[in-house]
């Protein structure tokens, strides 16, 4: 049996969930084949066979360059031709939930996106995907082989990468030539600062309205980079414009399921829940004893947020040695 | 200029707790049904492209008598007209037997040069239908659509929203674009167009009338079958509340437990 798991990375800088797709794929028990695609980017295919995978098809090219759906989708298939796997596994990551929704329907087989978890029993790929908005788990038997499945982020556990590890790197180029391709990416402006992502995030320190303004986020800034932390944000202090949107968690936010996560300032409405209540650990902090957060966290202070945020800020930062 | 604009029925977001798996299986899940939430933004970005580019806009979705309400409030968003799409052997068509309806819906009503999409429903949390239009028009798709800049010379350039920044993309006519959040604020129907939008006409096209054949749909089509749902088990969680006379005493009590007992920092 056969698992092709497709590598997400921006420029060679791979995204994490990536690896988790790949271990997740390693324990499946199957021979497991990396997909990369883009330019330069042998670099990730070596790092691909460090993280388990026997088989690596190497797509390079510069028609590869930024990430578009038809030379990706083609790509695949000429993947999916070669290996009949019975699954192709994408991290969920915001292009891998594209690139697997944009080639199951090209190849007309059967998608669960945004497993928490897949297994192969009797020859059938069967996930385990939330839906209703978190509210619901439905299990997903894919009637199609393939199937294609893409893995929520952090939903499983990343692998430890091993140097010795040996594998084949079948090295291939355009499928399709540019002249064939529709779209055409005129410019690109990065606007990630270094920032720890959302979805990646093992601690979040979310602020929501009771932050007061812009510059009430500025304490939680501080906390998270103590931390190591990713900031996020309630739906009330997104839309008035303190934080931009990238940094909302929730039902029309993001999904997050980090080990802790640092509610400041949010009620915990059922929206915001749906979005972070798989979290690990819960913490509460705000002046309302009865916020409905404090029903879904595992700790709660009930006081001032200007006050314990810095306190917390400076406690961490003396027990964590951090700047 | 012709837009059209996909859109889903959803249960009210407030009520989706409520909805038990036996409910949802039966597909009655006996909640108050609105405009999928992120359809609003596509509904919106269809006006707006009409504002700015000229043409017409159409409201279209697949699903019984009762999705005529989500699209009067299209109407009543500005939507010049609605159609919807629907059958018997419609039900429980999965994403491409849903994509492959509304793709032949669209060429039924005569073709379209921009088609617009949300990025997720919030029952089924696919984020994949748009796909399968595509795919199924065989088009070029845009998806994290963030702003439309220009449509002119039978191309669109947008703005993509991605992780890492903001791209710029174009792509030829006719098009499918997913769009996100950011892409707009929607308006808020006014009480004339609610009114002119309860008394409008929505048309229904059959199997029939697109030329689907039953076994090309619904649950003879699923790729995918959907066996057991639950209710996902609460985590059971008792919450600790930390007492102190200081914030540095409360402070120094939660990180004792994160560190030392639950040793998650
Ligand atoms: C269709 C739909 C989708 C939605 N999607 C989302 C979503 O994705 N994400 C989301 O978050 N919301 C979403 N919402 C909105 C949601 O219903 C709530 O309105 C929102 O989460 C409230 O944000 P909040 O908790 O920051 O604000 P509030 O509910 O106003 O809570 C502020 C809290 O701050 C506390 N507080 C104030 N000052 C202080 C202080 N100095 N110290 C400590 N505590 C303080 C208060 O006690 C209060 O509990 C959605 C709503 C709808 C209808
Ligand atoms: N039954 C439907 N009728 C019309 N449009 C739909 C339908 N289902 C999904 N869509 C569109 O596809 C988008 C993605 O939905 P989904 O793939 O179900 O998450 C939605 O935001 C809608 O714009």
């Amino acid at each position: 049996m056969t698992v092709v798991v497709w590598v997400d990375h921006h420029r060679g800088q791979v995204q994490p969930a990536s690896w988790e797709t790949l271990g997740k794929a390693c324990d499946l028990d199957s021979s497991v084949v990396a997909v990369v695609i883009g330019q330069d980017v042998q670099g990730v295919a070596e790092e691909a066979i460090r993280y388990g995978a026997g088989k690596v098809y190497l797509y390079d090219d510069p028609v590869y360059a930024d990430f578009r759906f038809e030379p990706y989708v083609a790509a695949l298939m000429d993947v999916i031709q070669a290996e009949q796997p019975v699954l192709a596994l994408f991290p969920g990551t915001t292009r891998g939930r594209d690139l697997s929704a944009a080639f199951a329907c090209r190849a007309d087989l059967g998608l669960a996106p945004d497993a928490q978890d897949v297994q192969i029993a009797e020859g059938k790929v069967v996930a385990r995907r939330p839906v209703y908005s978190g509210n619901m788990i439905a299990e997903v038997v894919v009637e199609t082989t393939p199937a294609v499945v893409s893995l929520r982020p952090r939903a499983a556990t990343m692998p430890e990468a091993d140097p010795s590890r040996q594998g084949d790197i079948v090295r291939k180029g355009a499928i399709l030539a540019e002249e064939a391709i529709p779209t055409k990416v005129v410019g690109f402006e990065q606007t990630e600062t270094g920032e720890v992502s959302l979805t990646d995030a093992r601690i979040i320190v979310s602020g929501g309205r009771g932050v007061k303004g812009p510059e009430g986020f500025e304490p939680l800034r501080e906390l998270a980079r103590v931390l190591g932390a990713a900031v996020g944000a309630s739906r009330a202090a997104v839309d008035a414009g303190w934080i931009p949107y990238k940094h909302q968690v929730g039902q029309t936010g993001k999904t997050v399921r980090p080990d802790v996560y640092i509610a400041c300032g949010i009620s915990g409405a059922i929206q915001h829940q749906a979005g972070m209540r798989e979290s690990k650990i819960i913490v509460a902090i705000n002046k309302d004893p009865d916020a409905p957060i404090f029903q879904i966290a595992d700790y709660g202070i009930v006081d001032d947020l200007f006050k314990i945020v810095p306190a917390l800020t400076e406690e961490a930062r003396k027990r964590l040695g951090r700047a | 200029m012709k837009y059209v604009v996909c859109l889903k029925q959803t249960p009210d977001t407030t009520e989706l707790p409520k909805i038990t798996p036996e409910q949802a299986l039966a597909g009655n899940e006996g909640a108050t049904l609105v405009l999928n939430p992120w359809d609003e933004y596509a509904v919106e970005e269809g006006i707006r492209l009409k504002e700015r580019f000229g043409g017409e806009t159409v409201a279209l979705s697949m699903g019984p008598e009762s999705v005529d309400q989500a699209l009067r409030s299209a109407l009543a968003m500005g939507c010049d007209r609605a159609v919807r799409l629907w059958d018997p052997s419609f039900a429980d068509s999965d994403y491409w037997s849903t994509a492959l309806i509304l793709a032949r819906g669209i060429e039924k009503d005569g073709g379209a040069d921009i088609i617009v999409t949300g990025k997720m429903s919030v029952d089924g949390n696919a984020a994949a239908v748009a796909h399968g239009i595509a795919c199924k028009l065989g088009i070029p798709l845009l998806t994290q659509v963030a702003r439309v800049v220009d449509v002119s010379d039978g191309r669109i350039t947008v703005e993509r929203l991605l992780d890492e920044g903001r791209e710029t993309v174009t792509a030829p006519l006719p098009v499918v674009i997913s769009v996100v959040k950011e892409i707009n604020e929607p308006r808020y129907p006014t009480f004339i167009r609610i009114r002119k939008a309860s008394r409008t006409p929505i048309p229904v096209l059959s199997a029939a009338d697109l030329n689907i054949a039953p076994e090309e749909v619904g649950q003879a089509a699923a790729r995918v079958r959907w066996t057991h749902l639950v209710k996902p088990e609460p985590k059971k969680r008792q919450v600790t509340i930390i007492e102190g006379d200081t914030p540095e005493e409360k402070a120094r009590k939660l990180l004792d437990y994160l560190m030392d007992v639950e040793k998650v920092l």
